[in-house]
Order: C-alpha cells, then sequence, then structure tokens
C-alpha cells in the first residue's frame, strides 16, 4: 500500500520544495519506489531543484483533463532509478486542479508507487488543500520564527478537519515536523526561536531539524536535491530525517552552537 | 538443586479471565442461501466491521421443525462474508454433535443482556429516553484546538485537555476548562451568563471573557499570574484572575 505524504506548512519560503526534493529523493536512495508531485500549478519549482526542468513536457494539469497519459508526463530522474517527478504546470492556476482529477491521479500513483511525495504550494488555498487531502501522513516544514510557526499550527488545523481522512473519519493523518534553516547560534542570542520552543508550541512528533546552510542554496541553483550532498550538515540532517521517516531512531544533530577552531577564530569563519 | 530444575519449577503459563465483546450471529431460520443475500448487504454497508470479526452463532432460536442445517456450511457461509466462527451456542442434541464433529466449543443457551448491534454505526440505535434534565452535557475536546479553529460548547461547558494555539477560539455558555496552555481566546458565558468562569493550566491567552467583559493579552501579560494555573471569574464588571 503506498503512502501519500504531503510536505506543507502555509507559509511560503520556509523550504517546502526543498524538503520535498531531498526527502522524496532519499526515499529513493534508501530503495522506495517514490514520486514527487508538485502541487504549485502556476509557480512551478519542484523540476528546476530537481534538474529536470528541461524535460518537462507534459504536466500534472495536462495528465487530470485527460490531455496526457501519466507514464508520458512522469519524468525519471537521471541520477536514481526508482524516482520520478510530476511537474506542475506553468501556464495554468490552481483553479485547474479539482479534486476528482487530482484523487484520480493519486490512487493511479498509488498502485505503482511507494511513496507519493506531495509538494503543497503555500497558503491555505485550493492547491494546499488538494496537496493535504488525500495524504497519510503530514510533514510541516516550519522556520524558527512566530509567524511560520503560527501559519504551521493553521495547516495542523486543517489537517485534523479537512482531510479526506478526517470527513471520513478514519485514523488521523500522522503529523511531523520539520525545523528548517535552524541556526543554533542565532538561538543562543535569543533571535531565533529554539526547537523546544517550537515543539511546545505545536505539540507534534519531531521529523527532524535542518540546519541553516550554504548547500542548500547552492543545491537549488544546482538543480541538485542537497541531500544528495552528504558532506553538507543540512543533507545529512535530511538523511536522518528520511531515517526517522521510515521507522529509525536516529539522535537529533546540529542543535548546538559549533565551537570555532582556533584558526577559524583567527580569520574568522563565514557567518 | 541445579539450574534445570529451578526452570522447570518456573511457572509457563498463567491462566486468566476475560470479559470480551463478541458478536453474536442469532439464526432464526436456516435458509444459507437467504442468509448469504442479507449478508452481503449488511457487508455493503459496513466493510470495516467484517473483517475477521470473532462471531459466536446462536443456534438456539432456531425454530425445532429445521433440524437439516448443515453447521459446516453455516460456517463456510459466514467465513466468506469475514466473520470468523469461535463457538456455537444451542442445546439440541444433533447440533451439539455437529459442533463436537467440527471441533467447535458449545456454549450454554443465552442468558439476557444482549442487545442488537448495528454495524452501520450508531444512527439506528434509539434507546427510549429518560427524561432529561435541562443541562446540556460538557464538550470535550482532546486534540489541540489549533489557530483558526473555533470551538463552541452551546448551552454547556467546554472541557479541552490540549494546548490551545495562538489564533483558535475558545466559546461556551457555560464555563471553560483547559488543562493545557491557553494561548488562544477563550469566552465563557458568550450567551451572557455572568456567573461562567475559565480555568486554565497556563494563562497564556490572547483575549479572556466572561459575558462580555474582557481582557486582552496586553492587559494579561502586565498580571502577575500571566502563565500560571488560574481561575477567571466576573464580579460586578470586574474581570478576576485568581492563582489556581
Amino acid at each position: 500500500m503506498a503512502k501519500i505524504l504531503v510536505v506543507t506548512s502555509g507559509k511560503g519560503g520556509v523550504g517546502k520544495t526543498t524538503s520535498s526534493a531531498a526527502i522524496g529523493t532519499g526515499l529513493a536512495l534508501r530503495g522506495h519506489k517514490t514520486v514527487i508531485v508538485d502541487f504549485d500549478v502556476g509557480l512551478r519549482n519542484l523540476d528546476l531543484i530537481m534538474g529536470c526542468e528541461r524535460r518537462v513536457v507534459y504536466d500534472f494539469v495536462n495528465v487530470i483533463n485527460g490531455e496526457a497519459t501519466l507514464t508520458q508526463a512522469l519524468i525519471k530522474d537521471k541520477r536514481l532509478e526508482n524516482l520520478y517527478v510530476l511537474a506542475a504546470s506553468q501556464t495554468r492556476d490552481k483553479d485547474a486542479l479539482t479534486q476528482e482529477g487530482v484523487g484520480k491521479v493519486i490512487d493511479e500513483l498509488a498502485k505503482t508507487f511507494e511513496y507519493v511525495v506531495c509538494d503543497s504550494p503555500a497558503g491555505i488555498e485550493k492547491g494546499a488543500h488538494l496537496a493535504m487531502y488525500f495524504a497519510d501522513e503530514a510533514i510541516v516544514v516550519t522556520n524558527p520564527e512566530v509567524s511560520s510557526v503560527r501559519d504551521s499550527d493553521r495547516m495542523l488545523g486543517l489537517l485534523a478537519s479537512k482531510s479526506r481522512r478526517a470527513e471520513q473519519g478514519l485514523e488521523p493523518i500522522k503529523e511531523r515536523l520539520l525545523l528548517t534553516r535552524y541556526n543554533p547560534e542565532r538561538v543562543t542570542k535569543g533571535e531565533m526561536l529554539g526547537v523546544e520552543d517550537v515543539e511546545e508550541i505545536l505539540a507534534i512528533n519531531l521529523l527532524g531539524v535542518i540546519p541553516e546552510s550554504q548547500a542548500v542554496l547552492k543545491a537549488s541553483n544546482q538543480g541538485v536535491p542537497v541531500i544528495l550532498d552528504d558532506q553538507s550538515d543540512a543533507g545529512q540532517a535530511y538523511s536522518d530525517a528520511v531515517d526517522r521517516l521510515l521507522g529509525k531512531e536516529m539522535p537529533h544533530r546540529f542543535l548546538d552552537v559549533q565551537k570555532k577552531g582556533f584558526l577559524q577564530r583567527l580569520f574568522g569563519g563565514r557567518e | 538443586m541445579s539450574q534445570a530444575d529451578l526452570l522447570d519449577q518456573d511457572p509457563v503459563f498463567q491462566l486468566k479471565g476475560s470479559m470480551l465483546a463478541i458478536t453474536i450471529m442469532e439464526l432464526v431460520h436456516d435458509d444459507l442461501e437467504r442468509l448469504d443475500r442479507q449478508l452481503t448487504d449488511k457487508v455493503a454497508q459496513a466493510p470495516a466491521f467484517f473483517q475477521n470479526t470473532p462471531l459466536v452463532l446462536a443456534l438456539d432460536k432456531l425454530p425445532e421443525s429445521q433440524t437439516t442445517l448443515d453447521l459446516a456450511a453455516l460456517m463456510a457461509v459466514c467465513r466468506r462474508h469475514g466473520l470468523r466462527t469461535l463457538a456455537i451456542r444451542a442445546s439440541r442434541a444433533e447440533l451439539v454433535a455437529a459442533a463436537d464433529a467440527l471441533d467447535l466449543p458449545v456454549l450454554p443457551p443465552s442468558g439476557a443482556r444482549e442487545r442488537p448491534i448495528e454495524p452501520g454505526g450508531e444512527r439506528k440505535r434509539e434507546p427510549e429516553k429518560p427524561a432529561q434534565p435541562d443541562v446540556r452535557p460538557t464538550r470535550v475536546i482532546t486534540t489541540p484546538v489549533r489557530g483558526g479553529q473555533q470551538v463552541y460548547a452551546p448551552g454547556g461547558d467546554l472541557l479541552v485537555l490540549a494546548p490551545v494555539s495562538p489564533g483558535a477560539e475558545l466559546l461556551a455558555d457555560g464555563n471553560i476548562h483547559v488543562y493545557a496552555p491557553l494561548r488562544g481566546r477563550a469566552l465563557a458565558g458568550v450567551k451572557g451568563n455572568p456567573a461562567a468562569r475559565i480555568f486554565c493550566q497556563q494563562l497564556a491567552a490572547e483575549l479572556v471573557s466572561v459575558a462580555g467583559q474582557y481582557k486582552v493579552a496586553d492587559d494579561l501579560r502586565r498580571d502577575p499570574l500571566w502563565g500560571q494555573a488560574v481561575q477567571i471569574n466576573l464580579s460586578g464588571d470586574v474581570l478576576n484572575i485568581t492563582r489556581l
């Protein structure tokens, strides 16, 4: 039985697409047949982050409208055998998505894939609603700042009340917190919310903490999911998060301030 | 005594008694075809209910005239619909013998205390109503109340056992109890009951109100009891915050 994951947040720019790409790739790396679906119709980004933007022919909306088959629209990743991307349409808007159409596509994907990762757009309107409606598990991406936490909280409320599982009275969606752009130094200075603060307010299971990292921007620009950069702290943190998603116990890393070495202190490390 | 002897004394099992809720299928007719048809309809109403459901077949209500019942075939019909026979309930000698042949336990005929169940849900259960006192039941919420959610307990109390996030709103005609941090809004006695109170384990609310008299977070934060377990009640026109 395929698992439908939604990566969502409410707020924009917190790292949903980066996280979708990293987690989807991580699942495929561990041998699970995975597809990442971009729900951000009109503002598609996932193809860029995944580095497959030049191979997009048909998209999600084409499939919903019956203008292309799923097989035609799925883009196979060049690096990984088990990984596919379903791009969003750039020329349409969210109204092109219908609950019935999305449901059909997800059911179809669930037949052949082990994991369907839905990359939600920002907001709580139609696109975001349809991205989470069919989910079994939700990864709520949050930055350690108050407005992002508030939006995530709102999203959690919707997950608990407006999803298919909620409407049919099934077991509720499993909610997990992914804290991104975490900077321990700024937390110690009191400029950023700490992990405990966010956990306390949202009161859900912590899937992982991704440190603020140069590697993320670099990876995005190169079209390589950051999880493939196993030298970087962000890549390793995503890797741990994927292991936790699969049920492994992993200690949380990158939560404390790294002590600067003598030379770094002398010449001033990069902030 | 050697190690082996000691181990030999260790108990291997424990006998325990337990009360289990088990579905009982009371057969009033031995027409298996009709049973099959009617079960199919039932299963369609509630497929989740018929998944390896343990079952006791009650045959003690079968009329004396119908003695041709094929127990193995009956069990096969049940099995096909996801009902797994644990035992039968019968007193007639030929049925007991048939059960023995199938190595199936036989239970004594029923006492009382059974009620018909509707696998389709609770909608059909209609017990005779006792005279209702004019009190609405307390509404109990066990999951976090998130920002943007509104919970109203009309005519009664509201009891919340999970955190109430900023941006969430609790409303009750009676009292409001929050056994967790209260970070959202809480409005007790919204229809004007000045005797309503708000109780919370950690006062971090955006707004509290009793019968229309309110205080916002700016005022609440200045209170020395901010962040503490408190109760809030109305005396005259003033909201009192007191430690619990």
